[in-house]
């Protein structure tokens, strides 16, 4: 089942950047790259605890602002000699709207 | 809760591990102390430096940023003196920091021959950056240094010395040089090779008295023979350093006494390096203590490990002295040897042969074999099918005769390239596959050649069998994977071919990625902003967190921010205004820092916004503490009220800072401008210093305060404040368009030369361009970025607020 909710308007996102969403079990970071892709992902590194939303967008991957973890956004593993997961979550762009799954952000406290 | 974790001792042995222990992500709050006012850096590179080589920048392993990312607490400079078992505390001067595990990592400390004269002035050991300093300070040419010691730190300290031209004797008192690596034969080629480039050498010797009334003035031997000396260097070996150890009652030999985890008899004491016993044995060369850095970060971690000493190879790090020893090369009953001289080439090779295998290798004048040697010690290989030919080395075991690769092309994979870090040719064979083409990354990857340095030939060489056609040595590492260009090319062609663009130069210069990573994106955005100040729009989400945000991010993600403060002088109503900002934002905690500003930390970042409109409304504007750029100014309070005061420091610091903020930089930029010679502002470890006397102004850059320490040297003197602003804007230009990414003035410098700059700032046309250029700049970048964001405070909030909704 997924519940997808609208959270705000993609131009509220810069292009290579991030806002946070807050939520009952923390916060979940959505990115917008280049050309206009969103990701949804928890916005703590599993490193330190680093504030992904803070990091540099490249491509469709991230770099912790704390350490340089790269994580490749699509599936929030760490790239390189990293080994770690940030939680993703479904997100999709509906005419300049974005909409988060709440269903999959209910799963995460299961998680 | 984390483990505490304190570290006696920031040495080579104990910077490994520490290595180990975080690449491996183990959680622990590190304190490490050293008596040393510094981090970690690579002693086995002091003789480059004694010799001028190399500089003490670039043997730093360890830098501040390294030490800040890691999260270690770092008392450099404030040496431990007592541990209390007891309780688990460990005491310096300051207090005392409790541990769950204590690793003591003292080193060693040199042997001081109990001769009389000794503790006169002028006499030095070998050991740290302060007896290399006091080595080059007294080598000036001309000058006359006795070395006492005769075996590798000796030797190093004796031509490092002569390099600089002074006159140096080595007294030894065994009967040739380096015995417990060479054999006479050996021994004497050395002796007679360094001969040969001026050094005096004395075997047999024995040192009878230190002579001099208030410094040493020469050295006496048994034998009556007077040296006349202005410094006398004791190397003749070193012992563990157990003071500590033996105050707080652990069981200690020669050294710590440890087991195979290292463990000493506390069971949460470790020791590690230098000043441990491990069955009777002690340890001075690097392999085996980074051996014992593994073992003992695999403890600390709790995995199974236990250290088991293995064989070394030793290579003297004299420039043109070519040398290699390995394994026994003692006389005894059983052994054979096989002999090879060239008196004319100078080359000497002797392999020692214990039954049908090799068990030892002395080699002079051409080491090249050296490794291949060294495998065959290790592996225990039989060679009596290749008894007849093996000491002419690897290409004469049926491979082509005249490939200088073919040595390296016949080690096996097994075979051990660098034994500093314990690398073999196949692991570096493999980085290389998977991509690392070149030294520095290799270095990067497996750790090969990123101590001593002495494999680096080889590492090359691996390359260059590895790669082929594709390999070219020591070139200048790429900017970063997304593209084969480095710093400087790009610089270059950003200009050359006037790209303006992030999207340009990535298209136009081919880059590999899309997007770039953090490692370019910054560099190019900065290099942009400086080449093209009218035409080019800063790209924030290429900027790392802290200049995007304006604050310095903190470990648990709240900020510090510290408003500017011109030349480091306030007023009431400015201090009124951070007290009461402070209070109404809930700030943990309020710093004084060393540039003459408050900083108030742990700010949350929604509140940014509010709290930099409250510091805009009372006057005052981003201090810019996050930046790449133009930091602080330090100021004394000159000649208005200081009786020593020779022109108004204060106030020139404040014009130097309204000039100057503003402005990107390579790396950031801190000034100090003093009003006398006394130097309270400490202008003359700065980027930039300015010294105030009576006839104008001394300016000097490139000094360095940090990790490294370095004082600035002399750039220019002139007569008035106006041509101190024209120079320092005119300087800080030249390296805003000159410098890589992150090199800070005093790296910058080094590479390019301070004569070079000082030939560019003193011609009056070229600095007045600079200068030109700089305000142009200027006209576009000299805003206050605070009062920008503050105008939008939204963009610093959540987009969506979920906890409220699921509360409905």
């Amino acid at each position: 089942m997924s519940n997808f909710i609208d959270i705000a308007a993609l131009d509220d996102i810069p292009r290579q950047g991030a806002r946070l969403v807050k939520t009952a079990q923390g916060c979940v970071a959505l990115f917008r790259t280049a050309d206009d892709q969103v990701f949804a992902l928890d916005d703590r590194c599993p490193h330190k605890g680093g504030p992904l939303s803070e990091g540099i967008v490249h491509g469709a991957a991230v770099t912790c602002p704390l350490h340089g973890w790269v994580f490749d956004m699509t599936t929030g593993k760490a790239q390189g000699a990293d080994d770690g997961q940030v939680q993703t979550f479904a997100v999709r762009v509906e005419s300049g709207r974005v909409l988060l799954d709440a269903a999959s952000l209910a799963r995460r406290s299961a998680a | 809760m984390k483990q505490r974790l304190v570290i006696i001792g920031a040495g080579m042995a104990s910077g490994r591990m520490l290595e180990l222990l975080f690449e491996a992500g183990g959680d622990f709050d590190v304190t490490l102390f050293n008596a040393e006012p510094r981090g970690n850096y690579n002693r086995l590179m002091l003789s480059p430096v004694l010799s001028g080589e190399k500089t003490y920048e670039q043997i730093v392993t360890h830098d501040a940023d390294w030490y800040a990312a890691q999260g270690v607490d770092c008392r450099f400079g404030e040496p431990v003196v007592r541990i209390d078992r007891e309780n688990r505390v460990v005491y310096s001067a300051e207090g005392g920091v409790p541990y769950d595990a204590l690793v003591i990592a003292t080193g060693s400390a040199p042997f001081i021959v109990p001769v009389p004269g000794k503790d006169l002035p002028g006499v030095v050991a070998y050991r740290d950056l302060e007896d290399t300093n006091a080595m080059i300070a007294a080598s000036a040419p001309g000058a006359k240094a006795v070395v006492i010691g005769g075996g590798l730190l000796g030797l190093e300290a004796a031509a490092g010395m002569a390099a600089r031209g002074a006159e140096v004797t080595v007294i030894h008192l065994m009967g040739h040089l380096m015995e417990r690596q060479l054999d006479p034969a050996a021994g004497y080629l050395l002796q007679k090779d360094l001969e040969s480039r001026g050094l005096r050498i004395h075997c047999q010797g024995a040192t009878k008295a230190i002579l001099g009334t208030d410094r040493v003035e020469a050295v006496l031997l048994e034998d009556g023979t007077v040296y006349p000396a202005d410094l006398v260097c004791m190397a003749v070996g070193i012992r563990p350093e157990v003071r500590l150890a033996n105050d707080a009652h652990l069981t200690v030999g020669r050294g710590i006494t440890v087991d195979d985890q290292l463990r000493a008899s506390d069971p949460a004491i470790f020791a590690l390096g230098e000043c441990v016993e491990h069955n009777q044995q002690l340890f001075g060369l690097v392999a085996p203590l980074y051996d014992q850095a593994r073992v003992l970060a695999e403890t600390l971690l709790g995995q199974q490990a236990a250290f088991k000493p293995v064989q070394t190879a030793t290579k003297l790090k004299v420039t043109g002295v070519d040398l290699f020893s390995a394994g026994d090369f003692a006389e005894a009953p059983g052994r054979e040897d096989i002999v090879f001289r060239d008196p004319g080439r100078g080359v000497y090779k002797r392999l020692i042969i214990e039954g049908d295998c090799l068990i030892g290798a002395v080699m002079y004048g051409d080491t090249a074999d050296g490794a291949w040697f060294f495998d065959k010690i290790k592996t225990g290989t039989p060679i009596s099918d290749q008894r007849d030919t093996l000491i002419f080395g690897p290409a004469y075991q049926g491979g082509p005769g005249a490939d200088p690769l073919a040595a390296v092309a016949a080690l096996p994979l097994e075979a051990e390239i660098c034994g500093c870090n314990g690398i073999c040719k196949g692991k570096i064979v493999t980085a290389i596959t998977d991509g690392a083409n070149t030294l520095d990354a290799i270095r990067t990857v497996t750790k090969a050649s990123a101590s001593c340095g002495t494999c680096t030939g080889l590492v090359e060489q691996v390359m260059a069998l590895t790669l082929g056609d594709g390999f070219t040595a020591n070139a200048n590492p790429p900017m970063c994977k997304c593209t084969d260009h480095t710093h400087e090319d790009v610089r270059r062609l950003i200009k050359t071919m006037g790209l303006k663009s992030i999207p340009a130069v990535m298209q136009e210069l081919g880059w590999k990625t899309t997007g770039g990573c953090a490692s370019c994106r910054p560099a190019l955005n900065y290099y942009l902003i400086a080449d093209w100040p009218l035409d080019y729009a800063d790209d924030r989400q290429s900027r790392f967190v802290n200049e995007r945000n304006h604050a310095n991010i903190q470990k648990d993600g709240t900020y510090s921010v510290v408003p500017r403060m011109w030349g480091g002088v306030t007023t009431s109503a400015e201090l009124r205004a951070i007290a009461d900002a402070a209070d109404k934002y809930a700030v943990p905690m309020i710093k004084v820092t060393g540039g003459q500003r408050i900083d108030l930390l742990g700010v949350q970042k929604q509140d940014l916004p509010a709290i930099w409109s409250d510091f805009n409304a009372a006057g005052m504007v981003s201090g810019h503490a996050y930046a790449k750029g133009l930091r602080t100014v330090k100021t004394c309070v000159g000649k208005d009220f200081c009786r020593f005061g020779t022109q108004d420091s204060t106030g020139l610091g404040i014009k130097l800072e309204k000039l100057l903020w503003g402005s990107w930089t390579p790396a950031k930029v801190k000034l100090g401008v003093s009003g006398c010679p006394r130097n309270c502002a400490e202008a003359t470890c700065k980027d930039i210093g300015v010294i105030c006397v009576d006839s104008g102004y001394q300016i000097s850059v490139a000094g360095a305060a940090g990790m490294d320490v370095k004082e600035t040297e002399a750039l220019i003197t002139v007569a008035s404040e106006d041509e101190v602003l024209e120079v320092t804007a005119a300087f800080v230009q030249l390296y805003r368009e000159n410098a890589r990414y992150l090199h800070r003035i005093y790296k910058w410098v080094a590479a390019v030369g301070l004569d070079w700059c000082r030939d560019q700032i003193s011609d009056p046309v070229t600095r007045q361009a600079l200068y030109d250029r700089f305000m142009l700049s200027q006209s576009v970048y000299q805003t206050d970025p605070w009062a920008e964001h503050a105008a939008r405070p939204d963009e610093w909030a959540p987009v969506a607020d979920l906890t409220i909704r699921a509360a409905e």
